[in-house]
């Protein structure tokens, strides 16, 4: 995937997922999903536990390998994609359970973010010399003016292992942010917060969203988020799409209120 | 008194009466600590990018000395050329084997294994172990071999000093052994804090998935820092292989080395030298001064003393990365 890629123009669509199936042994997790994320939107996945949301997005950044189906990135369709490709193609995530470097700091963190974005040879970053001490210093300054943006400035310089949730969450969303990504994939961003911690990370994706034009997919419980961010929805149920719509349309449809509440028999 | 005098003052007044014995002494100490050292950043080098023991360390140095001496005899066998060409290409044809083990490591143990816990990649290094054990006597035979120390020209003889109102004999091997690994520690640490490949190894002994999300190759990885520790340990069995002989007794110098891991910090590669340093001179003035104390098994013992004793105060090692856990 490396190499110059096709630019896809705002409000076209960027990806599309047609039919994926995706089974591990005799459990279907995925069954002829298709939907597509056009460039510059907020597209939410919403579903109830085990409706294989989180297997969508590792399908598209390549962690699972769908048994049938195709996914379309930025007007290219690949079979089969390694997930440090996707990340060299422009996709970027969060995960569910927060996945950081632990014992590296905030700092740090955030710099591996721009680990494909480095292309100096080994032997000038050795000597800490010449063309590698600069680029060095112009992916310092991009990480400074992410950590800024995320005001996470206090804790630059302290291991990741020791902060609070709702901040590694913001961490782990700036080392996202520092591949500048043409697609971004939150999973659960808001999960465990509380009321402040949710609206301030809202104000973050849509910031994100309005500032740098980053097309996000996220995947959220909480439906007054999703209202607020998302333009429009997929809904899984039982690894089968049972609605693509907006907010408002998905909320008064009947076989999503049947899926999250039940059906009388 | 008689006792506490002979433990604590009397090994001291002996030093100071002959400064050539003790700076012997404490050559030899510290030239015994290099070279734990080089085994020691074997490990390192793979727990700092897996978080892994990799008990296959011992192994891996045995095994590559006996590859390097395996193509060495085969070369001469076949009529190449003098005694000097043939041992070099040998060497060349040795760090070849190293990559190409490193290259089969990771794609037949390490990929299949990806996102497992640590013990279970641990479990696997006790299969790689076995392997090359096997792999190895079935290849080159069960004898002991001769290292090739003369044939690659490195230097003889020793180094007679007149100082110190005596005379201290520094072997000419142990200087370059010494030299070499200073050398090789340097390029590692640098190489692990100032590079990008290095930042991408201590993410990946962190979380893999989390490695995998940022565009970091996890085989790529690997392969490098397994060819890393083969290069340690084809240098490890030289150095090693040319004070004594090449054979597989020689993967116990392993668990030698566990007093200076356990000292040092699994993660750090200067404290990898400086464990080195304490556990050899510990071990060679302990042996010398002390010895006939405790009869002459001191310094089978000794160096676990020491790691223990350091243990107590820093269990994280002394340039181990605290261990953080919240709550």
């Amino acid at each position: 995937m490396k190499g110059p890629t096709p630019e896809v123009a705002a409000g076209e669509i960027l990806l599309a997922a047609e039919a994926v199936t995706l089974a591990f042994g005799g459990v279907k997790a995925l069954t002829d999903v298709s939907f597509d994320i056009r460039k510059g939107e907020i597209r939410a996945i919403i579903g109830p536990n085990g409706a294989g949301k989180t297997s969508m997005l590792n399908v598209i950044n390549g962690f699972y390998q769908p048994q049938k189906g195709r996914i379309t990135f930025k007007g290219v369709t690949r079979n089969e994609m390694r997930p440090h490709e996707a990340a060299a193609g422009g996709i970027a995530r969060t995960f569910q359970n927060v996945a950081l470097f632990k014992s590296m700091t905030t700092l740090d963190n955030i710099m591996a973010g721009r680990t494909l974005k480095m292309r100096r040879n080994l032997v000038w970053q050795l000597l800490r010399f010449g063309p590698a001490m600069q680029e060095e210093v112009e992916h310092r300054r991009k990480v400074e003016e992410i950590i800024d943006f995320l005001e996470i400035e206090h804790i630059r310089r302290v291991p990741v292992g020791r902060l609070p949730y709702g901040l590694q969450k913001r961490v782990e969303l700036g080392r996202a942010l520092a591949m500048e990504p043409d697609l971004l994939l939150l999973d659960e961003p808001m999960a465990g917060m509380n009321m402040e911690e949710k609206e301030d990370m809202c104000r973050f994706v849509l910031d994100v969203n309005n500032h740098y034009g980053t097309t996000i997919a996220l995947i959220e419980h909480d439906m007054g988020v999703v209202m607020d961010l998302a333009e429009r929805v997929v809904v899984l149920d039982y690894g089968r799409k049972i609605a693509d719509a907006t907010p408002n349309d998905v909320k008064r449809d009947q076989n999503v209120i049947a899926a999250y509440l039940g059906v009388a028999h | 008194m008689n006792l506490l005098y002979k433990i604590f003052l009397d090994p001291f007044v002996q030093m100071a009466a002959a400064p050539d014995l003790l700076a012997q002494t404490l050559w030899e100490g510290l030239v015994a600590g290099m070279l734990y050292a080089l085994i020691a950043l074997g490990f390192v080098l793979i727990f700092k990018a897996s978080g892994v023991f990799n008990f296959a360390q011992g192994i891996m140095v045995v095994f590559a000395a006996l590859t390097l001496v395996g193509f060495y005899e085969l070369l001469r066998r076949l009529g190449v050329g003098p005694a000097g060409l043939a041992a070099y290409v040998a060497l060349g044809l040795a760090v070849l084997v190293m990559l190409a083990l490193a290259w089969g490591v990771e794609r037949l143990v390490l990929r299949p294994l990806v996102n497992q816990p640590d013990i279970i990649l641990f479990m696997a290094t006790f299969g790689l172990t076995y392997f090359l054990i096997g792999f190895g006597e079935l290849v080159f035979g069960g004898d002991p071999k001769i290292m090739i120390a003369n044939e690659l020209n490195l230097p003889r003889g020793a180094l007679d000093l007149k100082i110190l109102g005596g005379l201290v004999s520094l072997q000419k091997i142990d200087i370059a052994a010494a030299l070499i690994a200073s050398i090789m520690v340097a390029v590692l640490a640098v190489f692990f804090s100032k590079t990008r490949i290095g930042r991408a190894l201590r993410a990946v002994a962190d979380s893999h998935k989390a490695a995998l999300s940022v565009g970091i190759s996890l085989e790529q990885i690997w392969v490098i820092v397994w060819f890393a520790s083969g290069l340690v340990a084809l240098v490890t069995g030289i150095m090693w292989g040319a004070r004594s002989e090449v054979s597989f007794a020689l993967q116990i110098i392993a668990l030698r080395a566990l007093p200076v891991l356990i000292l040092g910090g699994f993660t750090s590669i200067p404290g990898a030298i400086v464990g080195g340093l304490i556990v050899g001179i510990g071990e060679k003035l302990g042996e010398f001064y002390w010895g006939p104390l405790f009869g002459s098994g001191i310094e089978s013992w000794l160096s676990y003393f020491i790691a223990l004793t350091f243990l107590l105060f820093r269990p994280q090692g002394l340039f181990g990365e605290k261990i953080i856990e919240r709550v």
